[in-house]
């Protein structure tokens, strides 16, 4: 199996886009429900993410 | 302000949806394709088995149950519960050989969340699974 060396961000990034994708799926009921909260999970991951990056780096100085 | 209680829904028969939890906990994705839910059931199966294969190849660990002191027992025995809910995946990556031993490194630690994160969406969509069995949702 070929190795694969991920940064940070790509980690990240792909984690949160399958979890929106099976959150989104398993918890609305209809299909523009599903895409909707898959895509405001999605965003909120990204928002996560970038907020805690720029938090640690302004408080690592 | 009372709050009125909800009468407790009876839990409905085992062999309305037990097999239909027990092929969505062996082949991520299947319970939903088993239903009829096509679209939805591939969608669960390529998140699973992609986080999971990502994690392999990031050469993430996967655990084995262990105990001692209490926090030791709560990482590795529920991890291995997170890779087992991964069915055929785990499975098959033990049969294989492809499990491997806990390595230092940032990539490598992603990996085996990967491992666990993917076994805990296929639990969602085993209870997914279950309420459409039951007749709970659409």
């Amino acid at each position: 199996m070929p190795k694969m060396n991920l940064s940070h961000f790509e980690a990240s990034f792909l984690f949160a886009l399958f979890t929106s994708i099976v959150l989104g799926i398993v918890t609305k009921k209809t299909d523009r429900e599903r895409i909707v909260y898959g895509a405001q999970c999605f965003g909120y991951f990204l928002l996560a993410l970038f907020g805690l990056g720029w938090i640690m780096k302004i408080g690592h100085g | 302000m009372s709050k009125e209680k909800k009468p407790k829904e009876p839990m409905p028969p085992l062999k309305q949806w037990l097999h239909v939890v027990a092929v969505g906990w062996l082949i991520p994705g299947g319970g939903h394709l088993l239903l009829g839910r096509r679209g939805r059931g591939a969608l669960l199966a390529l998140s699973v088995v992609a986080m999971f294969v990502l994690g392999l190849m990031m050469r993430g660990a996967l655990f084995q149950p262990q105990t001692g002191d209490l926090l030791t027992t709560i990482i590795y025995c529920g991890g291995f519960l997170g890779n087992l809910a991964s069915g055929i995946l785990y499975l098959l990556s033990v049969w294989l050989g492809y499990s491997q031993p806990d390595v230092a490194g940032h990539v490598h630690d992603y990996g085996t969340k990967f491992l666990v994160a993917a076994g805990l969406l296929n639990v969602l969509a085993m209870v997914d699974a279950f309420e459409i069995a039951a007749g709970k949702k659409e």
